[in-house]
């Protein structure tokens, strides 16, 4: 349990603000290893525990594999758990996501995104949430503080939902949020507690009603699992909906479901971001609408389920679509440019992609506006080329 | 009288372009470092003969420090890195120098094994009580009672004891010194790196910065001096009676030192014999 906590402005780091979202969430068990840039998460967590605020379980383990098996055998045994990471980490629990996801207990676990090695860096790139698309994880991505506070508290509520009943992996920009502060409204434990309601266990660790979870499993039962995770994953659209809505009705933010649309009611080209450069593109859009040209502007929150019908609708009034990219499939392009030409799949728009800001690279104003410069050349069919990187050497565009 | 000096006498072991190094005021990484470059030098190792792999943290800049084939890998997997490297190029030296996090949590299985084949390596390990690099967290290594930013109230985990993991493990050279004992130390090293099989040295090592600031010794002056009144220099005892705890005796020296065969020569006598 923890201490009533009242509502209160603070001005935090996007760390700060995730640990702050899982102590208002009254989590039970907390597992976790340090590395840069997550480790405050956990730090600033383990001072509410230090401070008597939360009478959380906080375990140290000695590697992020350990802290994933850890916060699975808790959330079995019925707790409420939570643990971060980031980059290396992330990679190195790769393995525990999947057993997270396909026993079907909804742990969230924010991820600040730092490249992946080699060579090693510290700084945003999403190569390291990106390649765990498959790991049956719900996964989106936070434009500020603010965001990451609130989407802790939604992902408990979207993955304990009896229709979604899977864990949920929010990101957020390693140091453009995780060390930089910004005001951020925090709600009342007691109004938080009210909105997610109490935890209640599908299925729960039980000595006095033994059951085996994750035992060997033979191929007349495996492939109906899948079916029913898949099924799951995509519930969890209409919840991730309901819940922003309700988020919005009782909190005052609203957050638009999968994606928000920003001015592309009547734009000619949109472009696709995701993370902190969508604050750039969103000032990019005013500038450009207010010298006439039609550009609009798709923040893409979630990655995982994909919001195809929502992209899809838009495009069918748009001319020409571009996506950003913080990492890149080799050989293929960006993550999101790969699912948003598959979402598209058959509707003959012109998708450019743009890679920028791979290992920490600044995106800044010129970057963004150059790729609604190309964008809005594409639209024309002038496009020279599928992907553009930006402001990268040895490439000219 | 003002010292100026243009080159560092090791020099030509370093990569100038990449100093200045990182490491804090009052860190015992410097001086564990320059024990092993005074080490190399006198014993004339061939630099173009040697690789120097890290893993993750404070001590795991050390081989990007170097102007030798250097690899800082990833947290942990200094080990297997090397064992991949000595099993292709048997007749490089090869060397591990890493943390105590880095080799004994989250990478502590594979020292284990090395030990146990008698990979021919030596592991030199930067033991500061601590994850220095992340800010001063709880490692395998913090004694009972310290203070860490993960044991506000101090630690109630029973630390590795790692000369006596090594030794157990099977590792035929076994050392340890702190920064303090700089002549000591470096001839260890030298030791070690003459020796055939897995050696190992541990270097006890001030981390002002994370660990000390938080264990009443806030600088790396005050550690050195902690070192000086508790360091027992007790060789050949076993390593099993060496625990560090707080306050207590800081038992340093030379505990193993025997003959056995490396996993490469093992390896070569079977091939041999099944050609027979
Ligand atoms: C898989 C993975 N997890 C976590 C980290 C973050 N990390 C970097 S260094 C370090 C601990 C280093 O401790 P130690 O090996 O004792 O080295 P020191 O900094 O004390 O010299 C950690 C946890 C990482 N780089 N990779
Ligand atoms: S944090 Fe500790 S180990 Fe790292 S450089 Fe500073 S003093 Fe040395
Ligand atoms: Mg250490």
């Amino acid at each position: 349990m923890i201490q009533k906590i009242d509502a209160k402005k603070m001005v935090v780091t996007g760390d700060y603000a995730a640990a702050y979202g899982a102590l208002l969430c009254d989590v039970d068990v907390v597992a976790a290893y340090p590395i840069t840039p997550q480790t405050i998460i956990v730090e600033e967590f383990s001072t509410f525990v230090n401070d008597g605020i939360t009478d959380a379980e906080f375990i140290m383990v000695e590697s992020e594999h350990s802290a994933m098996s850890a916060c699975i055998a808790a959330q079995a045994a019925g707790a409420r758990t939570f643990t971060a990471t980031s980059s290396q980490g992330l990679a190195l629990m790769h393995e525990m996501l999947s057993i997270a996801s396909a026993l079907r207990l909804p742990i969230v676990m924010p991820v600040v995104n730092r490249t992946v090695a080699a060579p090693i860096g510290i700084w945003c790139e999403y190569n390291d949430t990106m390649p765990q698309r498959d790991s049956g994880w719900l996964q989106m991505s936070c434009e500020d503080n603010q965001e990451v506070l609130d989407m802790i508290i939604m992902a408990y509520k979207m993955g304990e939902h009896k229709d979604v009943l899977l864990p949920v992996m929010p990101a957020l920009d390693a140091f453009i949020l995780s060390h930089t502060v910004e005001p951020v409204d925090a709600p009342s434990s007691d109004e938080v507690l009210d909105f997610i309601s109490h935890y209640k266990p599908h299925a729960i660790l039980d000595p006095d009603n033994p059951m085996a979870i994750g035992t060997f499993t033979p191929p007349e039962y495996i492939q109906e699992l899948r079916y029913q995770h898949h099924v799951a994953m995509n519930n969890a659209r209409k919840v991730i909906k309901d819940v922003t809505k309700e988020f919005a009705q009782k909190f005052g933010r609203d957050y638009h479901g999968l994606i928000e649309a920003y001015k592309c009611d009547d734009a000619e080209v949109v472009l696709i971001t995701m993370g902190t450069v969508t604050g750039t593109a969103r000032d990019i859009v005013d500038e450009m609408r207010a010298k006439g040209k039609k550009v609009g502007l798709i923040k893409l929150r979630f990655y995982r389920p994909f919001p195809i019908e929502e992209i899809r609708k838009i495009a069918e009034n748009v001319d020409a679509i571009g996506v950003y990219d913080r990492s890149i499939s080799y050989g293929t392009g960006g993550p999101m440019f790969i699912e948003t030409k598959n979402a598209l799949y058959g509707m003959e728009k012109p998708v450019v992609n743009f890679l920028a800001g791979l290992g920490g690279r600044d995106v800044v104003k010129g970057d963004v506006e150059k790729m609604f410069e190309i964008l809005l050349k594409a639209k024309e069919g002038e496009a020279k080329e599928e992907i553009y990187w930006i402001n990268t050497r040895g490439v000219s565009i | 009288m003002e010292i100026e000096a243009k080159h560092h006498p090791m020099d030509k072991y370093l990569r100038a372009d990449r100093i200045p190094h990182i490491w804090c005021p009052g860190c015992g990484l410097g001086t564990a470092l320059n024990c092993f470059l005074y080490a190399l030098e006198e014993l004339n190792i061939d630099p173009d003969n040697l690789a120097v792999v890290s893993g993750i943290g404070c001590t795991g800049r050390i081989a990007g420090y170097l102007n030798v084939d250097s690899y800082h890998t990833t947290h942990g997997r200094a080990i297997p890195f090397a064992t991949g490297l000595k099993l292709a190029k048997p007749d490089m030296k090869v060397v591990v120098f890493s943390g105590d996090g880095d080799l004994f949590a989250i990478g502590g299985n594979h020292f284990i094994h090395a030990a146990r084949r008698n990979m021919d390596m030596t592991v030199l390990c930067v033991n500061n009580y601590n994850y220095g690099m992340t800010g001063g967290q709880l490692a395998p290594t913090t004694p009972m009672e310290a203070r860490t930013t993960t044991s506000p109230y101090g630690n109630l985990e029973h630390p590795f004891n790692l000369c006596h993991v090594a030794a157990a493990s099977g590792a035929v050279y076994v050392a340890r010194w702190t920064t303090l004992h700089v002549r000591r130390l470096k001839e260890s090293i030298k030791e070690a790196l003459n020796k055939k099989g897995f050696s190992f040295v541990e270097i006890l090592s001030p981390c002002p910065t994370a660990y000390g600031r938080r264990n009443r010794s806030p600088t790396g002056l005050d550690m050195m001096k902690y070192y000086q009144e508790h360091s027992v220099i007790k060789h050949g005892i076993d390593p099993s009676e060496a625990d560090i705890e707080i306050g207590g005796d800081i038992i340093v020296g030379k505990f193993v030192d025997i003959e056995k065969p490396t996993f490469n020569e093992m390896v070569k006598e079977l091939i041999e014999k099944a050609r027979k």
